[in-house]
C-alpha cells in the first residue's frame, strides 16, 4: 500500500514515525525545504499540561495525552525534553475567578498537582515576577521542548524505518481517480493508496478538495522575541496571562537551551507565508511582558521572529477520517497546543489508519538513531574523548554555542539532514547565539556546499532563492562565467 | 574537578595569550622582549592576524610605523615579529574556559582538548559585530542581511559578492569600508542610513568612502521594514526624531537584495565573564587598572575585547603595556601604591583604565582613553580629583566616532589626593 503524508511538520513527521511501525510504502511530502518549516519552527516550545482547553474537545483530551507521552517519546527519539513547571498570572481582583475556572477546567481535564497559589510563594518561587501580581495557577507538570530538534528527531526515525522525505514538493492539487490518489505537487504528479493530510495551515484547502463540508483555517500570527541566555535563569517556570479569546496570551518562558522567550502576539492575517514581524506587535509582546517582567531589559534580544497558527473557525482541531473520501485522513487546525498534542495526535490517527486498512506491524521497528550529546553539553573528559575519537570535533565553528565542525557535518549527514543554513543552525545552534551567525556563517556556508557537493553560490538560508552569495567576485567582475 | 590523568596533563605557562589579533601579537612580542620565556599564544583562526587579515583597504599604520599600509600588511609586520621571536602560536585552537585561577581549557583538530595553568592570562579576543536581532529591527527574516564585517570576509577572504544592490545600516568604519569595497566591485551602494544625528565612524572614510562615490549618508534615518521573501528584495527606511523613533510619513523605499549592518562592535567577553573578571557596563569590557590589569589578579586585557578602538595602532600601543604588565607580573615585580578611580563625567563614556595606580615610588604617565557622548566643537576635557583640577587640554572636536585619547603626566598623577578622578568635557 502506496501512503503519502503532506506536511513534514511535527504532526506530519510524528505521523510518519508512527507509520512507520507498519508494512507499507510511505513517502513523506514537505513544501518546504525541510522538515519543521512551518508553524513546528516558531512557536512557544512549551509542552503544555493541558489546564487551557475546554473540557470535552479534541484539543482538550490530545493535549493531556500527549503531553504525557512525552518524557519517553523524546527519550527515545533523542529530543530534548524538560518539566520545569509554569504558572498562570492574576493581575487584577476579577482576574482570580479565571484562575479558578482554568483550575476546574485542569482537573476535569486531568491535569496532575495544579495548585492555586498567592502572591508571597509566587514571589519566592519566581522573585523576578511583578509584585503586584494577586494569585496564580501553578502547573508543576508543564514541561518545554525544542519543537524543531523534536520534529527532526520524529523524521530521522522514520526515515531509518523506511519512510522516504520529498522536499520542495508543494501539494496543490488532490483529488481521487479511480479509487487511487492524485495529487498534483510542485515535484510533479504523485500517486497514493491512502493519503495523510498534515498541511498545517494549508490542510484546510486540501481538506476542501476532497470533501463537501469545507472547513475554514484563519492564518494567525504569533511574534515572539529571543532573549540571549543568561545564568542564573531569569524565571525558572513558563509564566503566563490569563487568556484571552486570541490565545494563552503573552508568556514570559525559558527555554531548554536557557535562552528567554517572549510571545506571542495574536494576530490574524491574509496571507499564510506572512512570517514578517512588525514594529506593533513586538510592540505589544515588550509592553505585555513587562506586566510579568517588570526588569525586562530589551537590549539582551537577539532576535525576533514570528510563526502562524492554523486556527480553525470552530476553534477545535479536526482528526481522522475525511468524511466521505475513504482512504483519506487528517489533521486540520492544529493550533496550540498542537506540539502538546502531536505524539497523541499521532498514536490516534495512525491507529485509526491501521485498523481501518489492516496494516500489518513489521517484525522489526529500528530505535531512532543515538543522538551524540551536543558538545557545549560536554564534560571535560567527555570532550577529550570526542576529539580523541573524531578530530572535528576539535574545530569550534560557532564560538557563541561552541558548535563544532564534527558537528555540523553530522547534522548534514543526518538520515532527514540539513541542507540548508537555516537547516544547520536548528540542528546544532550554530548562528543561533548573540552574534546570529555573524562569525560562522561563511564556514558553515563552505561546510555545506563540500558536504552536498554543491557550488557555494547554491547555499541557501532556508532553500527557495534565499541564496547568500550571488556570485564571484570574478563573475561581479565581469570576468568570469556567469 | 579533575581527573588524575587530566592533571598529569597540565601545562604550566608563564604568560598566556588569548587571541593573535594585532592585540594579542603585540602583547606576546611585549612579554618576550621582557623577558619571558615560557610563553604561548592560543589562536581560534588556522591564521594570525585577526580581523586585518580581511580589511584589505590601506590606511593602517600612520600612527605607529608612520606609513599607510593594508591590514595584512600590518599585520605581517607583527607575524613576522612573532616568529622572529620564535614565539609558540597555537593556530586553529579555540579557548573554551578560563577561570579566576588561571586554569584554561582549550581544544583544537591537531592537539585535542589542551589544559593550561598560566602564570598570566592575557585577554585579547577582541570584538564581534552587533547583529541585526539586537536592533528589533521588524520584517522578513530572509536572505541578504548581513553584519559588514560578514560580507567583508566572504568578499575580501572567499571571493563571494553577498549581493548587488545594498544599502548600509549604521555608519562604522566597516559598514563605512564595505560601502567602498562593494562599489568597487560593481555593487551598487545606494545609501547609508545612521540612525543618529552624526556618523559613528572616522570621518576620513565618511570622505573616502562615501562622498568620494556620491553614496548619500542619511543621518537620523533606520530601517523600519525589511521586505523580502526568500531573499530580500527591499527595504524601507524612515528619518527618526530625537528619541530615535520613526516619525510616521518620512518613510522611503529603496529596491534592493543586500542589507549591510554596522551598528556597532561589542568586546567578546565570554571568557572574560568566566572568571568572573568586573566588566564595565560603558565599554562592555573588564575594568582595567593602568597597568590592563583586570579584577582578577594576573588576567590582563587588551585592545578591542578590553574597549573597541577605532586605530589599530592604538591596539598595539595598549596590548604592548599589557604584555610587559603582564611579563612584570610573572617575574614578581609587584607594584606598591594606591588605587583611584577613573570616572566618566560630562560628556564621557568609557574612560578606561577605569583604576589608575597612584605608585610609592617613581610615576609613569598614563594613556587614558575615553568616546565622547555626543559632537563638541572647541571643548575642554578637564580631569578633576577632589575638587581639584589636574589636568586640562583643548581640542577642534570631539565625536563619539572617534575615540579621545591623552596622556596623564607624572606631575598630574602625583597631585592626586582624592579617590576619584573625574573626566568632564566642558562644551
Amino acid at each position: 500500500m502506496k501512503i503519502i503524508i503532506i506536511g513534514g511538520g511535527v504532526v506530519g513527521c510524528a505521523i510518519a514515525r508512527q507509520l512507520s511501525r507498519y508494512e507499507a510504502d510511505i513517502t513523506l511530502l514537505e513544501g518546504g525545504v525541510d522538515v519543521a518549516e512551518g508553524a513546528s519552527k516558531a512557536n512557544s516550545a512549551i509542552v503544555h499540561a493541558g489546564f487551557d482547553a475546554k473540557p470535552g474537545t479534541m484539543k482538550a483530551k490530545l493535549n493531556v495525552d500527549g503531553a504525557k507521552m512525552y518524557p519517553r517519546l523524546c527519550q527515545e527519539v533523542g529530543a530534548p525534553y524538560g518539566q520545569p513547571g509554569a504558572m498562570v498570572l492574576a493581575f487584577l481582583p476579577e482576574e482570580r475567578a479565571t484562575i479558578e475556572t482554568l483550575y476546574q477546567q485542569g482537573i476535569e481535564n486531568g491535569v496532575e498537582e495544579l495548585r492555586i497559589i498567592e502572591r508571597d510563594e509566587i514571589l519566592q518561587l519566581e522573585p523576578n515576577t511583578n509584585p503586584n501580581v494577586q494569585c496564580a495557577l501553578l502547573v508543576p507538570t508543564s514541561g518545554l521542548t525544542s519543537p524543531y530538534e523534536l520534529t527532526y528527531a520524529l523524521a530521522d526515525h522514520a526515515a531509518v524505518n523506511g519512510v522516504t522525505f520529498i522536499m520542495n514538493a508543494f501539494v496543490s492539487q488532490v483529488r481521487k481517480e479511480d479509487g487511487r490518489f492524485v495529487l498534483e505537487t510542485t515535484k510533479g504528479e504523485m500517486q497514493a493508496d491512502l493519503i495523510v493530510n498534515c498541511a498545517g495551515i494549508g490542510s484546510g484547502e486540501l481538506h476542501n478538495q476532497l470533501s463537501d463540508r469545507k472547513v475554514k483555517l484563519i492564518p494567525r500570527k504569533g511574534e515572539y522575541y529571543l532573549l540571549d541566555h543568561v545564568q542564573p535563569l531569569l524565571f525558572t517556570r513558563t509564566m503566563f496571562q490569563c487568556p484571552s479569546k486570541m490565545g494563552k496570551g503573552v508568556l514570559v518562558s525559558p527555554t531548554l537551551h536557557g535562552n528567554t522567550i517572549l510571545g506571542p502576539s495574536a494576530e490574524d492575517v491574509e496571507d499564510a507565508s506572512d512570517v514578517a514581524t512588525t514594529a506593533q506587535a513586538l510592540a505589544m509582546v515588550n509592553e505585555r511582558s513587562r506586566m510579568t517582567w517588570p526588569g525586562l531589559n530589551l537590549r539582551n534580544v537577539i532576535t525576533t521572529f514570528a510563526g502562524i497558527r492554523a486556527h480553525e473557525e470552530n476553534g477545535d482541531f479536526i482528526i481522522g477520517a475525511v468524511e466521505g473520501c475513504p482512504g483519506a485522513y487528517e489533521t486540520v487546525g492544529v493550533e496550540s497546543p498542537g506540539l502538546s498534542a502531536a505524539p497523541a495526535i499521532a498514536e490516534l490517527l495512525v491507529g485509526q489508519i491501521a485498523s481501518e486498512n489492516q496494516l500489518s506491524e513489521k517484525m522489526e521497528w529500528k530505535p531512532a538513531p543515538v543522538r551524540n550529546k551536543p558538545f557545549y553539553a560536554m564534560t571535560l573528559e567527555e570532550r577529550v574523548e570526542a576529539v580523541k575519537e573524531n578530530a572535528d570535533y576539535g574545530a569550534i565553528v560557532c564560538r557563541c554555542e561552541q558548535v563544532t565542525e564534527a558537528e555540523i557535518r553530522a547534522a548534514i549527514r543526518r538520515p532527514v539532514g540539513a541542507t540548508t543554513i537555516d537547516g544547520v543552525k536548528r540542528r546544532t545552534r550554530a548562528g543561533m547565539g548573540r552574534c546570529q551567525g555573524g562569525f560562522c556563517s561563511p564556514r558553515v556556508l563552505e561546510i555545506l556546499a563540500e558536504e552536498l557537493g554543491i557550488d557555494p553560490t547554491q547555499v541557501t538560508k532556508g532553500g527557495g532563492n534565499s541564496q547568500l552569495l550571488v556570485s564571484t567576485i570574478a563573475q561581479a567582475m565581469g570576468k568570469g562565467d556567469a | 574537578m579533575l581527573s588524575n590523568e587530566l592533571k598529569q596533563q597540565v601545562q604550566y605557562v608563564d604568560v598566556l595569550v588569548i587571541g593573535a589579533g594585532p592585540a594579542g601579537m603585540a602583547a606576546a612580542i611585549a612579554a618576550r622582549e621582557a623577558g619571558v620565556e615560557n610563553l604561548l599564544v592560543l589562536e581560534r583562526e588556522e591564521h594570525m592576524g585577526g580581523i586585518l587579515r580581511q580589511c584589505i583597504h590601506n590606511g593602517f599604520g600612520l600612527h605607529r610605523f608612520k606609513e599607510e599600509l593594508t591590514g595584512p600588511e600590518y599585520a605581517q609586520r607583527d607575524i613576522d615579529k612573532v616568529q622572529e621571536l620564535g614565539i609558540e602560536v597555537r593556530c586553529g585552537t579555540t579557548v573554551l574556559s578560563v577561570d579566576e585561577h588561571r586554569f584554561v581549557t582549550a581544544i583544537s583538530k591537531e592537539k585535542g582538548v589542551q589544559l593550561f595553568e598560566a602564570g598570566a592570562v592575557v585577554l585579547a579576543m577582541g570584538c564581534r559585530e552587533r547583529p541585526r536581532g539586537a536592533l528589533g529591527t521588524p520584517g522578513s527574516r530572509c536572505a541578504g542581511v548581513y553584519s559588514a564585517g560578514t560580507a567583508q570576509k566572504f568578499v575580501n577572504l572567499e571571493g563571494y559578492m553577498p549581493g548587488k544592490r545594498v544599502v548600509i545600516l549604521g555608519s562604522g568604519d566597516i559598514g563605512l569600508i564595505m560601502a567602498r569595497r562593494m562599489t568597487l566591485q560593481g555593487a551598487k551602494v545606494l545609501a547609508c542610513v545612521e540612525i543618529m544625528p552624526y556618523s559613528g565612524g572616522l570621518n576620513r572614510n565618511i570622505v573616502q568612502c562615501l562622498e568620494d562615490y556620491d553614496i548619500p549618508l542619511l543621518l537620523s534615518h533606520t530601517v523600519v521594514d525589511i521586505e523580502g521573501k526568500d531573499r530580500l528584495s527591499g527595504i524601507t527606511i524612515a528619518e527618526v526624531d530625537e528619541k530615535r523613533n520613526p516619525i510616521p510619513g518620512t518613510e522611503q523605499h529603496f529596491d534592493c537584495d543586500t542589507l549591510l549592518l554596522s551598528v556597532g562592535l561589542i568586546p567578546e567577553n565570554e571568557l572574560t565573564q568566566q572568571a568572573g573578571v568586573e566588566l564595565s557596563p560603558a565599554t562592555q569590557g573588564a575594568v582595567v587598572d593602568d597597568n590592563l590589569q583586570t579584577s582578577k589578579e594576573g588576567i590582563f586585557a587588551c585592545g578591542n575585547v578590553l574597549h573597541v578602538h577605532d586605530l589599530v595602532d592604538f591596539v598595539s600601543a595598549e596590548s604592548f603595556r599589557a604584555g610587559k604588565a603582564a611579563a612584570a607580573y610573572v617575574q614578581g615585580k609587584k607594584r606598591q601604591g594606591r588605587f583611584v578611580e577613573m570616572k566618566d563625567g560630562n560628556g564621557v563614556r568609557g574612560v578606561v583604565p577605569q583604576r589608575l595606580m597612584i605608585p610609592e615610588g617613581e610615576t609613569e604617565p598614563v594613556q587614558v582613553m575615553f568616546r565622547p557622548a555626543a559632537v563638541y566643537e572647541n571643548a575642554t576635557v578637564v580631569l578633576t580629583a577632589g575638587g581639584k583640577e589636574i589636568m586640562r587640554q583643548r581640542k577642534r572636536i570631539f565625536t563619539p566616532g572617534e575615540m579621545a585619547e591623552l596622556t596623564l603626566k607624572p606631575e598630574a598623577i602625583r597631585q592626586i589626593e582624592s579617590d576619584t578622578v573625574t573626566v568632564d568635557i566642558l562644551a
